[in-house]
């Protein structure tokens, strides 16, 4: 079964912050929301592990309910 | 309104029992001359079995209604002979289209494969289809039509069930050992015996406009999520017969129904849509809403649900009558079976079993195109507009584009009627699952398969390039013999002249059903898949029929 990674994986964890911010530099909240949006849908079909991404809306949502 | 069809008026013949006051006890009565209850009649008059219909009306659907009709519904269609007929009126599509704006983000094609008698969708009006049903079981002696017949009260007693029924000549008693309600979504069968249907409504409107005009789109099912001519709603489109064309105009939950269905407001969208100098007269329209919902269980004592008074669909996905004639192919041969003595009552739940978890399948498919179409929640558009934005230049996002999962049979993957399998198949011929079709030679003519498998017990046995053992052939002569409605064909690569054999001279059936010579394949009266084996084995053979007549007890 796969597993979420969680460990730290980034060969440069800043960059790869910054890429995240740069990214939505310029954008109003809904621009932001609809790249946000389109991400998610990328990088979840990149993954393509549905219990993997059960795994990560869970440790996402901790502390919402 | 209806320049293309005239409505028939079908007369009211005082019953026998009405003019006499002698209260007879039918075997079965259905209630509900629809799609599902005709469909009902045809099947058990084909089976022996006489029937009383009885319909609160005196004509067929108002409306277009329900007009795409998936493979499956034919196939059962036309194994009571009325498929032809209208497969020959419809029009018949395979190949769906979704647009974004003025883009095309998807197509989609729902009989990819060739080789099958039947088409994987039709469209035609609800009125053609129970027309056509109505004409069919007109020809039976077994089925005794009975048009301005309301059921006002219904009461179950240990072995039989009394209606009350309003005719325009009073109130008189029917006795049934069996009643089918087939009486809609609005089934008063079942508000009579106080049950729960539950589930969720949607809040949106939609505009249906049937219009008549002469159009050069193709016939597929044509999809919009914010088209120019109707910004920020879902706009759909479908061909039917005679020049007639479906338009379907989401509006929102505030519309007012009453004022979207004056012309005035209907045909300003209809030219924004076609073009101001399209000529076109409308023909029909009707705003709806929706709700997915069903009852928790299909058999109550003697009554039986099947259709829309069992469970509920939005339309996208045609599931509504898609789902009820498979909900009567599945319960006629039982409730035949019952009545015969031949299987116990029991199983009649596994009908109930059967077609609440195809209900789940229905809703759950049902429910998720609703949730894209009509998101409930900001976040759920920003996803949806997210996939179709996507979807123009990545292939991944278009499977996500849901405007509808068109209408499916369902495999009874959990049934307690299944044997399991106990040796290795590939392909998706697996116990519970309906079978598919295949071209086959039978008594030197072309035929299909779906034509052998005609309402009765089915074993095909795979001969190939071989014969058939003699002990083999023998088992199966004695089963047929038995007591059950039963059938055995050898499936050959060639004419070898044996008995009934069907000859798979383009591969098709070995290819769908992986058989290699020896197969076995036991297939129930409605045409799904109960067990299947590498060789023959006669015990086996017997266990997994008397299973799936319910006998098995304790699983």
């Amino acid at each position: 079964m796969a597993k979420l990674m969680t460990e730290q994986r980034f060969a440069s964890p800043d960059d790869v912050y910054q890429l995240l911010i740069d990214s939505h530099r310029d954008l109003t909240p809904d621009q932001s929301t609809r790249l946000n949006a389109k991400l998610i849908l990328l990088l979840a079909n990149h993954i393509g592990d549905a219990e993997v991404l059960a795994e990560a809306l869970r440790v996402a949502r901790q502390g919402m309910e | 309104m209806h320049a293309t069809f005239s409505y028939p008026k079908y007369s009211f013949t005082p019953s026998e029992e009405q003019r006499t006051g002698n209260v007879r006890r039918h075997p079965v009565v259905i209630v509900g001359a629809g799609p599902v209850g005709l469909t009902a009649a045809l099947d058990f008059a084909r089976k022996g079995v006489p029937v009383v219909v009885l319909d609160a009306e005196d004509t067929v659907s108002v409306g277009s209604r329900a007009v795409c009709y998936a493979k499956r519904a034919l196939e059962v269609w036309d194994r009571l002979g009325v498929g032809q007929r209208m497969i020959d009126k419809g029009v018949v599509w395979k190949i769906g289209k979704v647009f974004n704006g003025d883009r095309m983000v998807y197509q989609f094609d729902l009989l990819p494969e060739p080789d099958h008698k039947i088409p994987a969708f039709i469209n035609l009006q609800q009125y053609y289809l129970e027309d056509f049903l109505v004409a069919q079981a007109r020809k039976s002696d077994l089925i005794d039509l009975r048009w301005l017949s309301r059921v006002i009260s219904a009461r179950q007693e240990a072995d039989h069930v009394v209606l009350q029924v309003e005719t325009p000549d009073g109130v008189h008693a029917v006795e049934a050992g069996w009643v089918i309600a087939c009486d809609g979504a609005k089934s008063s069968v079942r508000k009579m015996l106080g049950l729960e249907f539950q589930g969720e409504v949607f809040k949106d409107r939609f505009l249906i406009a049937d219009v008549v005009m002469k159009a050069d789109f193709p016939a597929e099912r044509w999809f919009w999520f914010d088209p120019p001519f109707h910004r920020k709603q879902s706009a759909l489109l479908h061909m039917q017969p005679d020049n007639v064309w479906r338009l379907d105009f989401q509006l929102g939950w505030d519309a007012d129904p009453e004022e979207e269905k004056k012309p005035e407001r209907v045909i300003p969208r209809v030219q924004a849509m076609l073009g101001a100098d399209t000529p076109f007269e409308l023909e029909w329209v009707s705003v709806y809403t929706f709700q997915c919902r069903r009852l928790e269980q299909f058999r109550h004592g003697r009554i039986l649900f099947a259709g829309d008074s069992a469970h509920q669909v939005s339309p996208f996905g045609a599931r509504g009558a898609n789902s009820g004639v498979p909900d009567a192919d599945n319960l006629v041969w039982k409730l035949a079976l019952v009545l015969d003595g031949k299987a116990p009552e029991s199983l009649l739940d596994s009908y109930s079993d059967e077609r609440v978890a195809a209900a789940k399948e229905n809703i759950l498919n049902s429910t998720r195109s609703t949730d894209f179409i009509t998101p409930k929640s900001e976040m759920s558009r920003v996803f949806r507009d997210a996939v179709l934005e996507l979807a123009v230049d990545q292939p991944f996002a278009r499977s996500l584009v849901n405007s509808g999962r068109l209408s499916t049979p369902t495999t009874y993957t959990d049934s307690r009627l299944n044997t399991p399998d106990s040796d290795s198949f590939a392909g998706k011929m697996v116990p519970g699952a309906p079978a598919t079709d295949a071209p086959v030679e039978r008594d030197g003519l072309s035929g299909w398969l779906m034509e052998a498998l005609d309402g009765r017990f089915t074993v095909l046995y795979a001969a190939c390039d071989g014969p058939v053992p003699a002990e083999v052939a023998e088992a199966l002569d004695g089963l047929a013999a038995g007591p059950l409605p039963l059938v055995w064909h050898a499936v050959t690569d060639r004419r070898r002249g044996i008995a009934g054999e069907l000859v798979d001279s383009a591969g098709r059936l070995r290819e769908r059903y992986d058989l290699i010579p020896g197969s076995v394949y036991l297939i129930r009266p409605d045409q799904h898949i109960a067990a299947r084996w590498r060789r023959f084995d006669g015990a086996a053979l017997s266990a997994a029929l008397d299973r799936a007549v319910g006998h098995t007890v304790g699983c």
